[in-house]
């Protein structure tokens, strides 16, 4: 077993609970500016690796799609969350997964619990992160995939960023 | 009993206005199954999602779980996922290839034309001769149109085709779609769940009222133009079908524009593969095919052909209903399919910048109903201005409640049918 980086493993986890903070605080113009200009936010569904160029999704969106999800959340007209869900992510087991020196994919588990008028819902599932440098030694986001460990089975409305 | 007495529903259902109780006595709920789900044609599943013999495929009638499956010599049956012997679940995978299930529980194995094949140690009961007697439960009678399978648990009853009534040429118009005449449902289905009576899920669906109010985020982000279709100034029509169909017909704004592919947001230039087979498949034709788009038809109860969508609504309780989803796919049309299946993607389901927030009312609705008063729901829009249109069918303004009516009169009809 190679012995872990922990410089990079505490930088990635750094990245994954900022991104899950600014989630849980509906940060929406903070959050969109973690992607790369090729950002793809992928949440499957029916599976842990469907076709999603064949097959329904949860969310697939490019980047384009990712600013427009942002925009719709900032007209305060997007009913599913206006109110916002109160939300916290809980994230953990993060594992760097490969490292090709320009991204870094890794891997975490989340549980996240979401309160809204209809009561509490858990959502729970697996992330994968592929975060690319950058020219300051940062990190961007050119993809997440969530993978719902329910994701074959009836969901309540999932309006939030997961 | 009292409560199915029709002078109940005539206290609770008036010309414009609706009783609070109708969505939420769960009573009704259960005469409802009986009398609607358990009785008219349901539509189950679609010919593409079994396509080879001996597929099938895990599908529902409200809570009824239903295995439709193809047999070996391509005969579509429904059957009930119930062992005949002592009630297990014979079915767990959500779809598969077998030409028979084997129950888990002590053996008893079917064909997946219902027929049981066989129980282990034949001599307990006294050989093999109850076999006949005694195989899988089914949907009484199956019927397919345009690849759309439906069933009715009724033995006697109207023809699936005397059911959909002028309803039917929405899958006509959805087929045509196809330069092979053929739509294919194969991108799955996501399953929406939503804490709201299923009545209030299938007025939504052909209400052309709420669509600027609703979706207004999302048209005003995308600037998109569906938000006119259904605006004051609309030339497009609600329609009454007959038999609790509805539809929100689109085609005279989609004609008054002329532009093909214009229902689709989009011109031919920018999907020439299509254009091209329309126009080999259909001729002078696929001009008027390509203009007029898909329909926008709720098949009553539980199917709504929503344009490049289709959703199947499944009541579970009461107070829950599952809204299944998938993007519409036509044979022969790639570059078609890829854009559909996105933009279904981006609209629907439990993220979807539409359905989302669909269904945050229906759970509004659902909430809002359990005050105590006033207690009737008002569905009087547009009844000053209701007429027939030249085939002799009501018909309203885009935004008027016209199907609202309509589902309801068959909803009367069906609960208070012998």
């Amino acid at each position: 077993m190679t012995a872990v980086d922990v410089d990079l493993l505490r930088a990635v986890e750094q990245f994954i609970f900022r991104e899950a903070r600014l989630q849980d605080e509906h940060a929406y113009e903070e959050w969109e500016s973690l992607w790369t200009d090729d950002g793809v936010y992928w949440v499957p569904y029916g599976g842990d690796d469907p076709d999603p160029e064949t097959s329904m999704s949860i969310i697939y969106d490019n980047r384009s799609r990712i600013g427009l999800r942002v925009k719709q959340f900032l007209t305060g007209k997007r009913h599913a969350q206006t109110p916002p869900s109160r939300i916290r992510h809980v994230v953990s087991n993060v594992e760097i997964l490969d490292d090709d020196g320009d991204e870094v994919r890794a891997g975490a588990n989340f549980i996240v619990t979401e309160s809204r008028e209809r009561g509490l819902v858990t959502w729970a599932g697996r992330s994968e992160y592929m975060l690319r440098r950058g020219d300051d030694g940062g990190f961007a986001m050119a993809r997440k995939k969530v993978v719902l460990v329910n994701n074959d089975r009836e969901l309540y409305t999932l309006a939030f960023l997961i | 009993m009292a409560v199915t007495a029709p002078h109940r529903f005539d206290e609770l259902i008036k010309a414009d206005r609706v009783h609070g109780s109708l969505y939420t006595d769960p009573e009704i709920y259960e005469q409802e199954l009986e009398r609607i789900w358990y009785r008219t044609w349901v539509y189950v599943g679609h010919v593409s999602e079994v396509p080879q013999p001996n597929d099938y495929v895990l599908k529902s009638i409200g809570p009824q779980q239903v295995i439709m499956t193809r047999d070996r010599d391509g005969e579509i049956h429904l059957l009930l996922n119930r062992c005949a012997h002592r009630a297990n679940q014979v079915c767990d995978a959500p779809r598969g290839n077998s030409s028979a299930f084997r129950c888990p529980y002590h053996g008893w194995t079917f064909s997946n034309t219902g027929k049981l094949l066989g129980y282990p140690f034949n001599s307990g009961y006294g050989g093999t001769e109850a076999k006949k007697s005694l195989g899988l439960g089914r949907v009484a009678r199956v019927g397919i149109y345009q690849g759309f399978v439906f069933g009715s648990f009724a033995e006697d009853g109207p023809t699936l085709l005397e059911h959909l009534g002028p309803a039917h040429e929405a899958f006509d118009r959805l087929v045509r779609l196809s330069p092979e005449g053929e739509v294919e449902l194969t991108a799955g289905w996501i399953k929406h769940k939503v804490k709201a009576n299923w009545k209030m899920l299938v007025e939504n669906e052909t209400d052309g009222y709420h669509p600027q109010f609703v979706h207004a985020s999302i048209f005003s982000v995308a600037k998109s133009g569906i938000g006119d279709l259904y605006g004051e100034k609309s030339t497009a029509v609600s329609r009454d079908l007959g038999n609790g169909h509805t539809e929100n017909d689109l085609r005279p704004e989609f004609r008054r524009v002329g532009q093909p592919m214009g229902w689709f947001g989009t011109t031919p230039d920018r999907l020439p593969d299509y254009v091209s087979r329309m126009r080999a498949a259909y001729g002078e034709k696929a001009e008027e095919i390509m203009i007029d788009g898909s329909p926008h038809v709720m098949v009553f109860p539980n199917l709504f052909i929503a344009e490049i969508q289709l959703f199947v609504i499944q009541p579970t309780a009461v107070d829950e209903t599952v809204q299944h989803v998938t993007a519409a796919q036509f044979k022969g049309a790639p570059d078609l399919n890829r854009r559909m299946l996105h933009q279904t993607i981006g609209s629907v389901g439990p993220a979807g910048f539409l359905l989302a927030d669909d269904s945050e009312m229906y759970e509004r609705n659902w909430r809002g109903v359990q005050e105590r008063n006033p207690e009737w729901l008002v569905l009087a829009r547009g009844m000053h201005r209701e007429r027939r249109d030249e085939d002799g069918l009501l018909v309203g303004d885009a935004t008027d409640e016209v199907p609202q009516r309509a589902i309801w009169r068959e909803w009367r009809r069906l609960m208070e049918a012998a």
